[in-house]
């Protein structure tokens, strides 16, 4: 049990990753802290399941162009508070704002046209269509996906352009190979790639992944963590939910740690590695479970 | 043995295989393409077929505007369907439509529909134009093994014409942007929405889409027979249809034109081949009366569906490596 509170704190991927100091360095690292410039608000946000209380977010703010990581014990609600977030759910009160707009009662493909695109923890590839098919699909602002327009096919020359950005984001991912195959075909790694690289697709301004390398092999995790940090560099936000604390360390600009539904700690990765309050999210005194950072790590 | 033979060439192309032909590439849009259960195509036909006869016989509007009001109807239709039901699980859509196909047959036999409707007794008389439209002379065509009436090839040239032209629409549209939408909503609807797809516009715009070819469909059976009557429109088409879709592959642009042959070939051919037997006492008439054969044809039928199934599960067009996959 040492061993593993050794780890949590022992993690220095923190100044291995190249952070900036950027605009968080003077951010007070507490739950709720305001930021310079967010582009989420969150405020009372509160979903119950029953008589479990998911996710109770009294206040959140998440810095823009930077990578956000949501840390916590599974059941912890990062992917209830990424469902209410999203639209895919209703949360049971609270609002939130995304680049100012309130997003309360929006559906939730409203809220990826405006520029808030998530994955899903389950993969969920469209198993039927090929993985050319699935990234195309994501491309927003399609007049062929109008009824008349789609008839006439007045979209030829628009879908080329789409093929050829769906094109480089199959390289990017190392999915070339796969372009013509069937989704259902590939591995469980593979379409959480496709699932990565279809969400781009849309042109997020804000990306919230679900544990996005759960399943990818470590080199490939490497490089695509060197492309998480591309999109950042390029103006993206990103939030991600990630169990591995090296990964966490190495690539967060700003860390939150959930516990219970709730904001237990946040900071940059230095910070969080020494709150008591994370390590005993993790190690179990809050939650009575240490699996989650063995699991986490293997 | 020759009449056995062309009983069933006749069955094949006859006007009620390309009738079905179309009301089941409507219904492959809803379940084939979008994945909605629609267990009540047949409802589609009704209103389809009423539009027509009610609008000629009962209001005395041309034909013309008839066929247009079967249209509006099922429209009109397929939005009551599809709005309340298409935002939530998939089985509300089911329970709704195999509801709307029973209600709307015992709403239109109805004493209350009669004014309009004729009830049980039907409407008849009403497709003359259609009849008169028809540039072939008035004999009987011989076509080497069989024999259509000017009347029948007319109603068979115009409703195989729809079903080519079906097919040419439901090609570009799958072949389009708009058809991988919905096909994405077919394997995934979250999937869709989490990419900024309206879903619920898109099923709805299959739903319709789909409706509306199904009343094409039921208006020319009632220009076939020029007569309309509620109880044409049982539930058992509905699943004829299914048949007719599963058979020829799901999901495939000609998977309901060559399952609707097949289907109605089949179908002929065991019904003439029984009467057959009958008739010249192979069978005895104590164990097969000619009132059985009917009934008995369907079930080669379901048993017929029951080895493809096993043996052959994506139909006969359909894409088996498709069919492999681990769809979760
Ligand atoms: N649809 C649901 N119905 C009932 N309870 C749910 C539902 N979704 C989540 N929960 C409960 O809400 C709590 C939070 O779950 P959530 O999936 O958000 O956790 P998580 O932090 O994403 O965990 P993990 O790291 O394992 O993915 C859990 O206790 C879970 O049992
Ligand atoms: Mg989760």
């Amino acid at each position: 049990m040492s061993d593993n509170a050794a780890r949590v704190r022992s993690t220095d991927g923190g100044e291995a990753g190249g952070h900036r100091p950027g605009p968080l360095a003077t951010v007070p690292a507490e739950p709720g802290s305001a930021k310079p410039d967010p582009i989420l608000v969150v405020d009372h946000l509160t979903k119950s399941f029953g008589g479990l209380r998911a996710v109770r977010v009294d206040h959140l703010e998440v810095q823009r162009g930077t990578i956000t990581a949501l840390i916590g014990p599974n059941g912890a609600g990062k992917s209830t508070f990424f469902n209410q977030v999203s639209g895919f759910d209703r949360p049971d009160s609270g609002g939130w704002t995304f680049e100012g707009h309130p997003l309360a009662g929006k559906p939730a493909y409203q809220i990826a046209r405006m520029g808030m695109v998530r994955t899903f923890q389950l993969t969920k590839a469209l198993m039927r269509l090929t993985a050319l098919e699935n990234l195309m699909l994501g491309a927003t602002g399609q007049s062929g996906e109008r009824f008349l327009p789609a008839i006439v096919r007045s979209w030829r020359s628009q879908e080329k352009d789409v093929q050829r950005r769906a094109e480089e984001l199959l390289d990017r991912f190392n999915l070339t190979r796969m372009r013509d195959e069937f989704a259902g075909s590939m591995s469980g790694g593979q379409r959480k790639l496709l699932e990565m690289a279809r969400a781009l697709m849309v042109h997020p301004t804000m990306i919230m992944l679900d544990e996005p390398m759960s399943g990818v092999n470590p080199a490939l995790t490497q490089s695509l963590l060197g492309h998480i940090q591309a999109l950042r560099d390029d103006g993206m936000t990103i939030i991600l939910v990630e169990h591995d604390m090296d990964v966490v360390m190495g690539i967060s600009d700003w860390v939150v740690c959930f516990a219970e539904g709730e904001v237990i700690a946040e900071g940059r990765p230095r910070d969080i590695q020494s709150t008591q309050a994370v390590i005993d999210a993790y190690l179990g005194s809050r939650t009575g479970d240490q699996h989650d950072v063995l699991e986490a790590e293997q | 043995m020759m009449k056995i033979l062309s009983d069933a060439i006749a069955g094949m192309l006859g006007p009620e295989a390309a009738i079905y032909a179309l009301a089941a590439i409507g219904l492959n849009i809803h379940f084939g393409y979008t994945g909605l259960l629609n267990f009540g195509q047949v409802a589609f036909m009704l209103v389809g077929a009423y539009g027509l006869a009610a609008g000629v016989v009962t209001f005395g509007l041309p034909f013309w505007a008839g066929i247009l009001i079967g249209i509006a109807c099922a429209v009109v239709l397929a939005l009551i369907l599809g709005i309340p039901t298409l935002r939530l699980r998939g089985d509300y859509l089911a329970i709704a439509t195999i509801a709307a196909g029973e209600v709307l047959r015992y709403v239109y036999r109805s004493g209350y529909a009669e004014p309009v409707t004729n009830g049980v007794f039907g409407l008849r008389q009403f497709a003359d134009p259609f009849y008169a439209m028809s540039p072939l002379p008035d004999h009987d065509f011989d076509l080497g093994i069989t024999t259509f009436s000017a009347r029948n090839l007319w109603v068979m040239i115009v409703s195989w014409s729809l079903v080519a032209l079906a097919c040419a629409l439901v090609y570009l549209l799958i072949h389009s942007p708009w058809g991988r939408v919905l096909r994405a909503v077919r394997e995934d609807e979250l999937a869709a929405r989490s990419l900024g797809k309206n879903v619920y516009g898109f099923k709805l715009q299959s739903l319709v889409l789909g409706g509306v070819l199904g009343a094409i469909a039921g208006a020319l059976l009632a220009i076939n027979t020029q007569s309309a009557y509620p109880d044409t429109y049982d539930p058992k088409v509905t699943f004829y249809l299914y048949a007719i879709v599963i058979l020829g592959g799901a999901a495939r642009v000609l998977g309901p034109v060559l399952g609707s042959l097949i289907f109605w070939l089949i179908l002929a051919f065991l019904g003439s081949f029984l009467r057959a037997a009958s008739d010249a006492g192979v069978i005895p008439a104590e164990v097969l009366g000619s009132s059985a054969i009917g009934a008995l044809v369907i079930a080669f039928v379901g048993l017929g569906l029951l080895l493809l199934m096993v043996f052959r599960p994506s139909g006969i067009l359909g894409n088996s490596k498709e069919m492999r996959l681990d769809v979760r």
